[in-house]
């Protein structure tokens, strides 16, 4: 499996930038110990001008580079874990609505149904506005927009899983239908949401960056939304304050992309030769 | 009756096809003692398959009895029901298809131990060692995944998995169909050996009726959803009354005289 991922060059590109992300991030209080928040220079310093501030200072003389390490953090740590809340929840209910069958799977479905009408834009800056900005709040408002189309997917497949005879078996032996559920269908049932996880994971980026990019992120953490915003004041004098948080975005939105598709590649070039 | 293990009586289903109802099973009525093998036979789409699922409740059916050690089968729910299916297990036509594509041998038949409470979890790699010998597998099968066996291995796992609870009763749906000669042989006689030890009752569908003489002390022939003829293997092979155990028998002098390679149903 991972001599067949590594042969894909999507897969390997995407490693290598995400690798790079993740290094980044892992590094960044380290590299950076000082406070990314603090005035350390001249104000609107352009890059490649004083070699302790190589890519030069915002409005306020904030220390750009350091801010795209700290932002790193937390883009990354915001797009997993609201991807990952989003798939557990969306797995959870798809499961639930699936194999239960009847008025259980009505209810849910109609419940994923009236969060599917929402944009999830929308239904994440309605949360944050409400809620107030703060990381968990981002993560579940993002959460909140994400997780029906892992349930629509799961239940789609735990429908097809649970007329399997291997269900029937695990019937006849007497196991709990909850564990049958969880234990039998579910893991099962899994592949095709994986597949979907990478797109959610740049979506979550993505929706992140958006609301910091409103002012609707956390205050304390410096996020590349939210430089981006910082910049946009002074695009014409300084386009880089903007441009540098915007490549790093797309740069990682591009990386979670690549990783998925040569996951997916090399996972069905397994299927095909099994 | 009170002495049969299994009764079924009157037992209906009927499904919708295309908007269409048609009855899968329509009064089918049969009893199997302790210890009894019954071979139930019949063409394809005759209702053999219904009920085999029926009997072990995975299909409800809409009206008759069925009654397992005196009790009343559809009336048990839950727990009941989940409790009382360590005494009447089943053996389906594809073990490849019947096991979790993840699960690993000793996976598979540790849950019915488990789950059933049987034996303590310290004994029970022990237990499951045991189960695989009896099946006549080596225990270092017990790591290994269930797509990397072979078919036959496959069937007395699916085998050693039934009788882990010691059941009285076990239903195999086609359960040697789909095995090669030689290999269907040596699982006919692994049943036989744990029939003889643990004095089982076997439900044994096929459409084989080679099969049938080989194990059966009691035929019973299906169509389209009845019992027509039932009785001892010799009697409906040497002189079958019905026209659906006529038309069996005169198509089996090929399977019966060489021992052919069967084609799947």
């Amino acid at each position: 499996m991972s001599r067949l991922f590594l042969r894909s060059p999507e897969a390997v590109a995407g490693t290598i930038i995400l690798a790079l992300l993740v290094a980044m991030a892992l590094a960044a209080p380290w590299l950076f110990p000082r406070d990314p928040l603090a005035i350390v220079g001249p104000a609107m310093l352009p890059p490649f001008q004083d070699w302790t501030l190589p890519l030069g200072t915002d409005r306020l003389g904030r220390d750009v580079l350091s801010g795209l390490f700290h932002g790193a953090r937390t883009s990354l740590a915001v797009g997993l874990a609201a991807a990952a809340t989003s798939i557990i929840v969306g797995v959870l209910v798809g499961t639930i609505a699936g194999f239960a069958g009847g008025w259980v799977d009505e209810v849910l479905m109609r419940i994923t149904d009236a969060f599917q009408t929402v944009p999830g834009f929308l239904l994440a800056l309605a949360f944050v506005s409400v809620a107030g900005p703060s990381l968990g709040v981002v993560v579940v408002a993002i959460a909140l927009g994400a997780w029906t189309q892992p349930a629509r997917i799961t239940r789609a497949e735990v429908l097809s899983i649970r007329e399997r005879d291997y269900v029937a078996g695990a019937r006849v032996i007497g196991m709990h239908p909850a564990e049958i559920a969880f234990r039998e269908v579910l893991p099962n049932a899994l592949p095709p949401v994986l597949a979907l996880s990478s797109v959610i994971v740049a979506a979550a980026v993505l929706t992140e960056a958006a609301l910091s990019f409103l002012g609707l992120g956390d205050p304390n953490r410096v996020t590349w939304g939210g430089m981006i915003a910082e910049g946009r004041a002074v695009l014409r004098s300084a386009p880089f304050l903007s441009i540098v948080p915007g490549i790093a975005l797309v740069l990682t939105v591009l990386g979670v992309y690549l990783l998925g598709e040569g996951a997916v590649e090399a996972s069905a070039v397994k299927r095909g030769n099994a | 009756m009170s002495a049969d293990l299994l009764s079924v009586s009157g037992l209906t289903k009927r499904f919708s096809r295309g908007g269409k109802a048609f009855a899968a099973l329509d009064g089918v009525d049969f009893a199997i003692a302790p210890g009894e093998t019954l071979a139930l036979v019949g063409p394809s789409g005759s209702g053999k398959s219904t009920v085999a699922r029926c009997i072990l409740r995975l299909v409800e059916p809409d009206a008759g009895a069925i009654r397992f050690e005196g009790q009343d089968l559809l009336a048990l729910s839950g727990a009941a029901l989940r409790s009382m299916r360590a005494r009447l297990q089943m053996v389906f036509q594809d073990p490849l298809a019947a096991f979790n594509p993840r699960a690993t041998v000793a996976r598979l038949i540790n849950d019915p131990l488990r789950i059933h409470g049987l034996v303590p979890r310290a004994e029970r790699p022990a237990a499951i060692a045991g189960l695989l010998e009896r099946v006549g597998l080596s225990p270092d099968l017990a790591t290994r995944h269930v797509h990397e066996i072979s078919g036959g291995q496959r069937q007395r796992v699916a085998i050693a998995r039934a009788i882990a609870t010691k059941p009285r009763l076990i239903v195999l749906d086609e359960a040697v169909s789909a095995l090669d000669v030689s290999v269907r042989a040596g699982v006919l006689r692994l049943l036989k050996a744990l029939q003889d030890e643990d004095g089982l009752a076997y439900l044994f569908i096929t459409h084989d009726l080679g099969v049938v003489r080989a194990v059966a002390d009691r035929v019973a022939v299906m169509d389209a959803g009845r019992i027509v003829e039932q009785g001892e293997p010799a009697q409906i092979i040497g002189a079958p009354t019905s026209a659906t155990a006529k038309a069996l028998v005169s198509a089996a002098p090929r399977l019966l005289g060489g021992e052919t390679k069967q084609t799947r149903e």
